[in-house]
């Protein structure tokens, strides 16, 4: 793939633009998710992908076909996949006796599998059983996690990361005050974890910031943590290598003292004080002997003698 | 006295501050830690368990959603803010969470050969314009492209040099040499590009890949003995080496002037054939034909199978096997057997289906 992507010269600049929007960047893309069913579904799950579809469109692809595919034995399938969408986040749905109402959050990373965490549904409301007014599509939403286990044990780590990096959108350098409605909250509570979705609505409050009033709108789960796949430590490191360019460039020779002032600091060359240029005045001027010296007393003096 | 009254102002001034900033505080025993850059907030606090299961569990989580919520709004709104277009917007920082990368960051392109040279030499890029003024059509056009200034291909008049040959095509020959300057430039830019991801590129010939089947194999040793000055015609045959099939021109074409008494027998032929009645198409020889291939396939299918299986654990009840194997081979030959026949004009196999 790599060697074709040389050789192929794009014929138009629609191609080629298309093609530098796929390359890797300094700054990348939004994560595009493909959602996937498996070879045997159950109402729930094909409803629970419709709706999380639905949290992440328009940066989605929502399959139809159902792919009897394993991810936890043969990942080569998703990768293909991948490829062709140019998508680095999947979700892959399934339901089989063993493992009811299966889903499995992946991500990617230069099309091969670096995480995947298998969550089981046990209680789910569709967006369509609560009925009232949603959020528009594509609205950045604000994510809480909840609970101590999102920071003492690995699997619920990595969990943590795998659903920001899912639900978070794109990376906006402002947001709209207004605009700010959809939250989805993640609580980890014995060994479970509750993900509800809820609109914000900000009242008046004396202040300038808003008192938050919540009502619950979309999709809400009961998840239970199955089985996960997680990447070595190397692999890991190598995704969250992030180029030189990003980082911020230090201003040298600038500081701040405690009360905010801000010094700079200049570099000289060595000077000789002797020869230095500086303001002239005719007073403090030499004079060439003992001759000029009287000369200026007796002015000082018949100066004094004046005022007098 | 007035001392009294301005404490009793500050007091009474405090109180009213609080009784403002109540409905926006929220009391947690741990801070929560903030990533304003991804609009996300984390709550280290312990969960109280028993509260969770007196209280109904929607109500638990909607109230505990509600005051993470309400922080993260209060550090938000901290952030400054700017007005753009009549909306309020606020600036947000960079995000600190680190995630993974979606593809390994980019790769400087290593430079090519003429690169390399003109920084040797110190040979600056000079900016060229892209419109040139041209005289003859007194307008500007561009320096390469379509509709360009010098377009060789598009002279109606060449003078024949005096050196040259006069009965040489002179158009044909620019023609050529302009195909010639195309694939050098295509051959150095694939040698750039293999340089650059250090693939080995032989100088002449097939490139070598992993795996070579017998045809790649016979590909090559046909290409290497045809790469001589007389293009292979004195390259002498190892004792059992048969002839390369498949060479030569894949379709010969008639001259347009030749033989007319051939062109003539050739039209009366088709016209001859066109008049009969007899269908070309032998409908029933090509039915018998199609369905020896689809017996000769099911077996082949069925015999890969069985010998697989056999192989594999010998002590299955062979009868089940087979039975399988036989269900699915006529199944699948059911409708391998629809496809053809259905491609054909209308000679379908009703008895077969």
């Amino acid at each position: 793939m790599k060697q074709k992507e040389g050789v192929i010269k794009p014929k138009t600049k629609r191609a080629k633009r298309f093609l530098d929007n796929r390359a890797p960047k300094l700054r990348e893309n939004v994560k595009n998710a493909m959602i996937m069913k498996g070879g045997n579904t159950s109402m729930t799950v094909t409803q629970a992908l419709k709706d999380i579809y639905a949290l992440k469109k328009p940066s989605a692809v929502l399959y139809k076909k159902k792919n009897i595919t394993r991810p936890f034995e043969d990942s080569t399938s998703l990768e293909f996949f991948s490829k062709k969408t140019d998508s680095s986040l999947f979700l892959f749905g399934s339901h089989n006796k063993k493992r009811p109402n299966n889903l499995i959050f992946g991500r990617l990373f230069d099309f091969h599998v670096l995480d995947m965490i298998e969550l089981g549904i046990e209680k789910y409301n569709s967006l369509s059983q609560i009925k009232n007014s949603k959020c528009p599509e594509g609205t950045k939403p604000m994510l809480v996690f909840a609970g101590e286990a999102f920071d003492h044990d690995d699997d619920h780590k990595r969990l943590k990361s795998l659903l920001t990096d899912f639900f978070r959108g794109p990376v906006v350098p402002s947001v709209r005050l207004a605009g700010l409605e959809h939250v989805l909250h993640f609580t980890a509570l014995e060994g479970k974890i509750y993900m509800r979705s809820y609109r914000s609505l900000l009242k008046k409050s004396g202040c300038r910031t808003p008192r938050i009033e919540l009502e619950e709108i979309g999709p809400s789960f009961d998840f239970v943590l199955r089985r996960t796949h997680l990447a070595s430590d190397d692999l890991y490191k190598t995704a969250h290598r992030q180029p030189k360019a990003l980082k911020p460039k230090k201003k040298k020779n600038i500081s701040h003292d405690t009360f905010g002032t801000k010094f700079g600091r200049l570099h000289m060359q060595k000077q000789d004080l002797a020869k230095l240029q500086t303001r002239k005045m005719k007073g403090l001027r030499k004079r060439r002997g003992p001759a000029a010296a009287a000369e200026g007393e007796t002015s000082s003096k018949t100066a004094k003698v004046e005022v007098e | 006295m007035a001392a009294c009254s301005i404490e009793g102002l500050l007091a009474k001034a405090e109180q009213d501050e609080a009784e403002k900033l109540k409905s926006i505080t929220v009391q947690k025993e741990l801070d929560l830690e903030f990533d304003i850059g991804n609009l996300v907030a984390y709550d280290k606090n312990r969960i109280d368990i028993r509260l969770f299961r007196e209280q109904k569990k929607e109500d638990f989580l909607r109230s505990l959603a509600r005051d993470n919520t309400q922080l993260l709004v209060n550090e938000i709104w901290k952030h400054p803010t700017e007005r753009v277009e009549e909306v309020i917007v606020v600036k947000l920082p960079e995000p600190t969470t680190a995630l993974p990368r979606e593809k390994p960051p980019p790769k400087p392109r290593p430079p090519t050969k003429w690169e390399e040279f003109a920084k040797l030499k110190g040979i600056q890029k000079k900016k060229k314009t892209n419109l040139v003024w041209d005289d003859v059509a007194k307008e500007w056009k561009r320096r390469w492209g379509y509709k360009r200034v010098n377009d060789g291909t598009k002279e109606w008049l060449i003078e024949v040099p005096e050196t040259a040959d006069p009965n040489e095509d002179q158009f044909a020959k620019r023609n050529k040499a302009k195909k010639e300057k195309v694939a050098k430039n295509e051959l150095h830019r694939l040698r750039n590009i293999a340089r650059a991801q250090k693939i080995k590129v032989p100088g002449v010939g097939l490139t070598p890949t992993a795996q070579q089947s017998k045809t790649d194999l016979a590909r090559a040793v046909n290409v290497a003995k045809s790469s001589t000055a007389s293009a292979g015609k004195f390259q002498e045959r190892l004792p059992k080496e048969k002839a390369p099939r498949n060479t030569g021109k894949k379709r010969k074409f008639q001259p347009v002037i030749g033989n007319f008494s051939n062109e003539k027998q050739r039209q009366l032929d088709l016209l001859k054939v066109m008049d009969s009645k007899k269908p070309r198409l032998d409908v029933n020889k090509a039915v018998n034909k199609q369905m020896r291939e689809d017996d000769r396939e099911e077996s082949a299918a069925k015999f890969k199978k069985g010998g697989k299986k056999g192989r594999k654990g010998g002590n299955f009840s062979g009868k089940g096997k087979g039975g399988g194997g036989k269900g699915k081979g006529k199944g699948r030959a059911g409708g391998k057997g629809q496809g053809p026949p259905s491609g054909k004009k209308g000679a379908g196999k009703p008895g077969k289906r």
